[in-house]
């Protein structure tokens, strides 16, 4: 096999459990392996690291828009490294490069999955998604095999990390609600940077009964 | 299933529909874009298509083994991928070479845009008022006689230093005043930086563009292009006369995709010109087997000897890299050289140490520099240290070649590191004595132990000067 990321040769450890069995795919090299860092556990609302109890972020949000989003659970550190990797597989569109992730973000999902929860995509315009090729939550939640719900809708086609941090917050909520639903609903997204997102989808669906959002995201 | 077989293993590009509608679009003119690449609206691209200005062509082959990407040649299997696409509904297999310019897919098509532009002439378009040597001379009629041929190759092996720039003057005054189109590409980008202002100054009414990754202009609409070779990728049949400068330099000469696109960005006949100063086995083998016309220039344009390279064993070398220092005898010679008028230029085999060295020079109170590849600023501080704005820069192997101070001495540290090839020595060793009022430089390479590149590099450098001593 060779490595997603960087196309060199994997070489896979033979230890004595696995001696004798066909070898593992091994889809990434361990120098790349080692540049995502996991994150360790921080703010308990949005998982931001470094954080003893409820950041400053989430505080400012609890206080205006108060139990929005239930909490939010990440994978990986968005670091420098991270960045080009979401540069090339979102926008310039390598689409197999996210099964390099799969080892950890899967894992990682599986021990806190909820079966009580749905999970719903965050919408990508039409004219966004044809460019693309993709939609990247839902390319997310087919690598978690899980089944994606369409609960919204995008009305318009803002790219966000094209803003500021302020500009962020203040949006308008671009999304449209097409089904509301009685069920808890867990949103599956790549990045929570400020969580204007996600936030901007839950208050859609709380509005129309649902009891209670959670986000997934690969980085934070 | 012979014919398929064919076109699979050569690089003819009969894919290529044989297009030659004259029209008006500059920046369509020989390129091989993607739909959203393309620098026109909707409307305007239909009537292009129909006036068969712009013909669809599609992007991957799919032969029974496997795939073969047309914009890149990529025919490694396992740099392709599938991809659920959402703009035909299905899996959809693309290419994963080269998806830094953009995704090309099995159901979107590339689109090939007529190379027929009538392209201004001038009758004197060079406005250079220098002389060229004897042996520049003799180097510049070839390529003048290349280039009015319209079609062979020719190698210019020339020491660095030789003024390689300027012997192409009298080839291109003749492509300009016949209408030709040109490329000069370079697999590096400080290359094309440097090279723009010298070609504006000499063709002042011709026009020229930069082509590189982040360059402020992507149109590549120009009649003299100079890009890195990268961006060759997008151009097909384009160019009359293709100049390939340091054609053994990283990234190129490893890369096939690079020589793919190289080869069909020119036309079926077009002048090919090849510039090194070190050429690898590939190029000597052609030269031997009298397959490859070349021209040989073992002198600098100011007839001073190449500076011979001194070999100085510092044995504790790795123990002071490994805590951020530099050997005592090392900074004692740095301080020495200081206090010459030369600047200094010190290569480090890797981005951290040489930061670390920065850092380290800077406690000693002076005035230090570093760049590398990656490095946001590193135009801007190569360009301070071209005006002499400060003494020292340390620096990866991005400065090996292709760039010029006009008054430097050069330091090699742990010069027997692996990213120091003999090619690489050479060109490091090139930088210094290049003005004709400081001809010398002193060049050290400090070492732990002679290794074959080393000796190489040097045994090299003194042979062009007993070559060059001869003319």
């Amino acid at each position: 096999m060779r490595c997603l990321i960087c196309h060199e040769e994997t070489i896979p450890k033979i230890t004595w459990t696995n001696f004798w069995s066909l070898p593992e795919k091994e889809v990434l090299c361990i120098v790349c392996r080692s540049m995502f860092q996991p994150l360790k556990p921080g703010c308990p609302l949005c998982f931001r690291e470094g954080e003893k109890g409820v950041c400053e972020d989430c505080q400012w949000w609890e206080q205006t828009h108060p139990g929005l989003l239930a909490k939010n659970t990440s994978v990986f550190q968005y670091n420098e490294f991270a960045k080009d990797f979401v540069a090339r597989w979102k926008y310039r569109g390598d689409y197999i490069l996210l099964e390099a992730l799969q080892w950890h973000v899967v894992e990682h999902f599986s021990r806190m999955r909820n079966s009580d929860y749905i999970i719903a995509p965050i919408p990508l315009s039409e004219e966004r998604s044809y460019e693309r090729g993709f939609n990247q939550s839902e390319a997310i939640i087919d690598l978690l095999n899980q089944r994606p719900h369409s609960l919204l809708e995008r009305r318009n086609s803002e790219k966000q990390s094209k803003k500021g941090r302020y500009a962020r917050i203040t949006s308008n909520n671009p999304f449209k609600l097409i089904q509301s639903v009685r069920q808890p609903v867990m949103l599956v997204d790549d990045i929570y940077t400020t969580g204007t997102t996600v936030r901007h989808a839950a208050s859609l669906l709380k509005q129309a009964g649902c009891p209670a959002v959670t986000s997934f995201t690969i980085f934070r | 299933m012979l014919q398929t077989l064919r076109t699979y293993f050569s690089d003819d590009f009969d894919w290529l529909p044989d297009l030659v509608t004259p029209h008006y679009y500059p920046q369509l003119a020989g390129k091989l874009l993607l739909h959203y690449e393309i620098p026109l609206d909707e409307p305007h691209l239909i009537s292009a298509l129909s006036q068969n200005v712009l013909i669809k062509v599609s992007g991957l082959e799919h032969h029974f083994w496997g795939f073969r990407c047309r914009r890149c040649g990529n025919k490694e299997q396992h740099l392709f991928a599938e991809i659920p696409h959402a703009a035909c509904g299905k899996d959809c297999v693309y290419c994963r070479c080269c998806i830094q310019m953009g995704r090309v897919t099995e159901c979107e098509p590339l689109y090939f845009g007529s190379p027929n532009v009538a392209w201004p002439r001038f009758e004197n378009p060079c406005a250079w008022k220098g002389e060229l040597t004897f042996s520049q001379q003799t180097a510049a009629d070839e390529i003048r006689n290349v280039i009015q041929l319209g079609k062979g190759e020719k190698l210019i092996w020339a020491v660095c230093g030789a003024g390689k720039t300027e012997m192409l003057f009298p080839g291109l005054t003749e492509a300009f005043s016949s209408g030709k189109r040109v490329c000069l590409a370079t697999p590096r980008t400080d290359v094309v930086r440097e090279l723009l202002p010298r070609l504006k100054a000499a063709f002042p009414n011709v026009e020229i563009e930069a082509l590189y990754g982040d360059s402020p202009n992507k149109q590549g609409a120009a009649q003299f292009l100079i890009a890195t070779t990268h961006q060759l990728l997008r151009f097909a049949h384009a160019f009359d006369v293709m100049i390939i400068d340091e054609i053994d330099a990283f990234p190129f000469h490893q890369d096939p995709a690079l020589h793919y696109a190289s080869k069909r960005a020119a036309k079926i006949d077009s002048s090919l010109i090849y510039l090194t100063a070190t050429p690898r086995k590939a190029q000597h083998k052609r030269i031997r087997n009298k397959t490859l016309p070349v021209v040989f220039i073992p002198k600098r344009f100011h007839g001073h000897p190449l500076p011979v390279p001194k070999l100085k064993l510092t044995p504790s070398l790795f123990h002071h890299l490994k805590r951020g220092k530099i050997p005592p005898s090392l900074l004692e010679k740095i301080k020495q050289q200081q206090q010459s008028n030369r600047q200094l230029l010190i290569f480090m085999p890797s981005v951290k140490q040489a930061d670390q060295i920065a850092e380290y020079l800077r406690k000693w109170k002076m005035i230090v520099e570093s760049v590398h590849a990656e490095d946001p600023k590193r135009a801007d501080k190569v360009m301070a240290f071209r005006k002499k704005h400060y003494p020292i820069l340390v620096t990866t192997t991005i400065l090996e070649r292709g760039v010029t101070f006009p008054s430097v001495d050069v330091y090699v540290v742990d010069a027997g590191h692996s990213v120091f090839d003999e090619a690489a020595l050479v060109q490091i060793a090139g930088r210094a004595g290049r003005s004709p009022d400081d001809p010398y430089g002193e060049v050290i390479f400090f070492h732990t132990g002679k290794t074959n590149p080393l000796l190489d590099a040097r045994e090299s450098i003194m042979k062009m000067n007993r070559l060059g001593e001869k003319l």
